[in-house]
């Protein structure tokens, strides 16, 4: 326990990526099984504790402390995980007992013994181990690390791909022995159901104006770029599973879909919420990914649906070999076998040359605010990752706006000498609102720069946060703007990022509020 | 009852004025925290180490005159006794007892009761009225050994070879404890310091406390910094000062980095768990030590503290001072 306590402190605060990547190799292996498997559950979010909850802790703790004190604890430290691990109050001789022999003691301890339980482990453990102890037991860790992040440790430890790590990934249960057999040359990769399981995605490369020349029009079809979330429907015998495109199950969030699929096949899509298939905006989407389950109103007021563009495996057959043409050929026959209510086909759009495809990506975003367009190479097979010259995304322009500069914040890792995170915004009268921040777009030199201006501007300081004059300008491009009601300017920007620094703009010139209605939609 | 002492640490019957933030003409300063130990103050009393502090920091005539008393020496003053006794927070930091009429009353000013090699070690002393800070007045705050704290510290740094260790202390008192620490735990580098740190390093070793070699880091060749310890101002350490040494581990001494939430937003990768201030286990015992029936506190979180004093049956009261910072670094310092 203590090797994992120890692990979880780095991974808490060490802001390098690589560091992190490192301290998981070495636990994972170092550790032996099943501990290490248990970790792996704890950090992918697997693992399940079932009859320990926040509550229960937090009763436990007030058993022994007093409530007052407590609350009082509670308001200084902020977090209730961290204000147990600190403030409990007993000792006691003793070592706690090993990953996985403890979560085994906490799922088979009645829940009428669990304070008893708990409270002799927490006294068993010194202040680290008792941090990690509430973590394990509670399940929340928000120590800044991915599923992803663990598994790409994994693959970097095995030299086994990623991609085929994430093959089998949701075929396997915590401890995870036959995975580590596997990546440690011990035994043959996990036979899976690929029924029950997640395929990882084939991703786009953004085109470039040069590309345009090289690619002959007629090789290539395209699509709509929806402004949903990337999803994979897994439509197995044993019923039907949605994925994102990481490969976590959110077929809780929408049941709507999921109950009503019908069919056995693996489904690429682009997941979105609407009447009829009308799609409605991003913003709209995210009140429903906000719940983990999902609620009656909402699925009324919201309905998703699920607009596919791609088909994996034709009821059992595996069809990722086929190129484009013939796996959408494939996917209209299912479609036509297998009528569908949440689920349609995403158009193939007509054209001719790339100038046409152009007009079309325009109206497109200017009549229906789409996001812009797939253009997708026709003997293409279905390859995970990224492949270069097979899928390609020719967004949209970016919206730009010439935003004042008004906050800065310094960075992390490499980064945390400067100020490198912006918070700008625009006039409102005579003051200015903030509207969005950014913390890239900039080259290295260009924020030594800013840095540099920062400092010799800075009006006030509020802990790592300081508040300059309002007087640099940014044009700042993003993708589109929405109603806010979090931000004072009742405007929020998505994927915002600085395009140019305007050192020779007067702050005066910059954007009204009144000029960002245009972009909302 | 009537106190020798009111709610603005004031004496009237000697017209002297304890730690106020305010110049004033009689001062009795606790220790040399900026907090704590102004300058331009008429006349001040103080430990024998705590006026050289005070010089070194503020300048040979910071105040009209100094007069040292020394550890459990009473000093008469028409009546009213005033004794320093160790408070063992920094080098020279007291307690101050004011007795008359029968009565007696102990300002803490800053204290802790673990070892510490580079300040006089705590003792407790009986009174009526009890003077308390808080500054971790809260049941999470229980400090570590600090001998087990270093020892993560060495083995981060026999870990990773190719970087330096920057370790934010505050410039008087943490910086020679964590110093001598180090020293204890058998680092016997030299170890680089900040300008900020260096005279005050330089006046607790000419008052006997043995730090071993000390160097500015300042004009340091970035390679030769790799595997090397430098103590830093909190400030400096994740500023643009810190950017001359290689890749380094942004470390910090202070009480508040058991909360982990803290550690992160203030971008410590190896939080050392060190405090100069009595945790809430200390607290308590201090308190019923002191056998007082009633107990001011100050400094810090002070509810939780008089709440828990009033559940032992003791009169308490917060008394909310001026000037003094609630939750900046440890009281200020």
């Amino acid at each position: 326990m203590k090797r994992f306590a120890d692990l979880l402190e780095l991974l808490a605060l060490t802001p390098s990526r690589l560091r992190k990547l490192e301290a998981l190799r070495r636990y994972f292996s170092e550790v032996p099984d099943p501990d290490r498997g248990i970790a792996l559950a704890v950090l992918t979010g697997e693992l399940d504790v079932r009859n320990v909850k926040p509550a229960l802790l937090r009763d436990t703790v007030l058993a022994e402390v007093d409530q007052t004190l407590f609350a009082l604890s509670y308001d200084y430290v902020g977090d209730l995980g961290e204000t147990i691990a600190l403030i409990w109050p007993h000792k006691a001789e003793g070592e706690l007992p090993g990953l996985a022999e403890l979560v085994d003691l906490l799922n088979h301890t009645s829940k009428a013994d669990l304070p008893r339980v708990i409270g002799g482990l927490l006294s068993q453990a010194a202040i680290h181990e008792r941090w990690a102890l509430v973590k394990l037991a509670t399940g929340s860790l928000r120590i800044g690390v991915s599923a992803r992040l663990a598994k790409t440790a994994l693959a970097e430890m095995s030299g086994i791909d990623l991609q085929e790590i994430e093959e089998v990934w949701h075929g396997l249960k915590p401890p995870y022995a036959n995975l580590f057999a596997w990546l440690e040359g011990k035994a043959d990769r996990p036979d899976i159901d690929h029924t029950a399981r997640f395929h990882p995605l084939m991703l786009s490369n953004p085109i470039e104006d040069r590309d345009f020349e090289k690619l002959d029009p007629r090789d290539f079809s395209a699509e709509w770029k929806w402004d949903g979330i990337r999803v994979q429907l897994v439509m197995g015998s044993q019923g039907v599973s949605m994925f994102s495109r990481t490969g976590d199950e959110i077929s809780a969030s929408f049941p709507d879909v999921v109950e009503s699929a019908l069919g056995q096949a693996v489904l690429d899509g682009e997941l979105l919420v609407g009447h009829d298939f009308d799609a409605r905006s991003f913003n709209d989407l995210q009140q429903r990914l906000n719940r983990k389950v999902a609620q009656g109103k909402q699925m009324q007021e919201l309905p998703a649906f699920v607009r596919v563009y791609d088909i994996l495996f034709d009821g059992d057959e595996d069809v990722r070999a086929l190129g484009w043409e013939a796996r959408r050929a494939r996917l209209e026959a299912w479609f036509a076998e297998n009528p569908q209510t949440r689920l349609d086909l995403s158009e193939v759009l007509p054209f001719s040359s790339w100038d046409d495809l152009g007009k079309l990506r325009r109206q497109g975003a200017d009549e229906h605010g789409h996001e812009g367009v797939m253009i997708k190479l026709r003997t293409a097979p279905y390859v995970p990752g990224r492949p270069k010259g097979n899928w390609y995304k020719w967004k949209r322009d970016p919206n730009v706006v010439d935003a004042v500069l008004m906050y800065a914040q310094r960075g992390h890792g490499k980064r945390s000498s400067y100020y490198s995170d912006y918070t700008f915004g625009v006039w409102k009268g005579n003051e200015i609102v903030p509207i969005g921040k950014a913390y890239f777009g900039f080259t290295d030199e260009e924020l030594k720069q800013l840095d540099k201006w920062i400092r010799a501007h800075t009006t006030a300081s509020f802990g790592p946060v300081r508040e300059v004059k309002k007087e640099l300008v940014f044009e700042v491009a993003f993708d589109s703007a929405q109603k806010s009601g979090r931000h004072k300017s009742g405007v929020a920007l998505r994927f915002p990022r600085i395009n140019r620094i305007r050192w020779d703009k007067p702050a005066q010139e910059a954007a009204r509020l009144e000029d960002m209605d245009a972009f909302v939609g | 009852m009537g106190f020798l002492i009111d709610r603005d640490l004031y004496i009237p019957a000697i017209d002297a004025w304890i730690d106020p933030p305010d110049p004033r003409p009689r001062a009795i300063i606790t220790h040399g925290h900026a907090d704590h130990a102004r300058s331009g103050h008429g006349a001040v009393l103080a430990t024998p180490d705590t006026v050289e502090i005070m010089k070194v920091r503020y300048g040979e005539d910071c105040a009209g005159e100094f007069q040292k008393l020394e550890f459990g020496k009473p000093l008469d003053i028409d009546g009213t006794e005033v004794t320093f006794f160790p408070a063992g927070h920094i080098l020279g930091s007291a307690q101050v007892l004011i007795e008359a009429k029968g009565q007696r009353v102990v300002v803490t000013g800053d204290y802790k009761r673990l070892p510490d090699r580079t300040a006089q070690p705590f003792e407790p002393v009986s009174c009526d009225l009890l003077v308390t800070e808080a500054t971790f007045g809260l049941p999470v705050f229980q400090h570590p050994d600090p001998r087990d704290e270093i020892a993560r510290l060495l083995k981060s740094v026999v870990a990773q070879p190719e970087r330096s260790h920057l370790v934010g202390c505050y410039a008087l008192g943490k910086a020679q404890r964590v110093i001598a620490l180090l020293r204890d735990a058998g680092w016997d580098k030299p170890i680089y310091l900040h300008g900020a740190m260096i005279r005050l390093c330089e006046l607790y070793q000419s008052l006997g406390v043995d730090l071993g070699e000390l160097i500015p880091a300042t004009g340091m060749p970035k390679p030769a910094m790799a595997g090397q310890i430098v103590i830093a101002p909190p400030s400096a350490i994740r500023d643009r000062w810190s950017r001359r040494f290689p890749d380094p581990v942004v470390c910090q001494a202070s009480g508040w980095m058991s909360v982990k939430q803290r550690a992160r937003q203030a971008l410590v990768e190896l939080p050392l768990v060190i405090s100069d201030h009595c945790d809430w286990g200390e607290l308590n015992t201090s308190i019923l030590e002191s056998t007082a029936e009633t107990v001011w506190v100050t400094h810090g979180r002070e509810d939780a503290l008089v709440y828990w004093c009033r559940q032992q049956g003791l009169d308490a009261e917060p008394l909310a001072l001026p000037g003094l910072d609630d939750d900046g670094g440890e009281g200020g310092e």
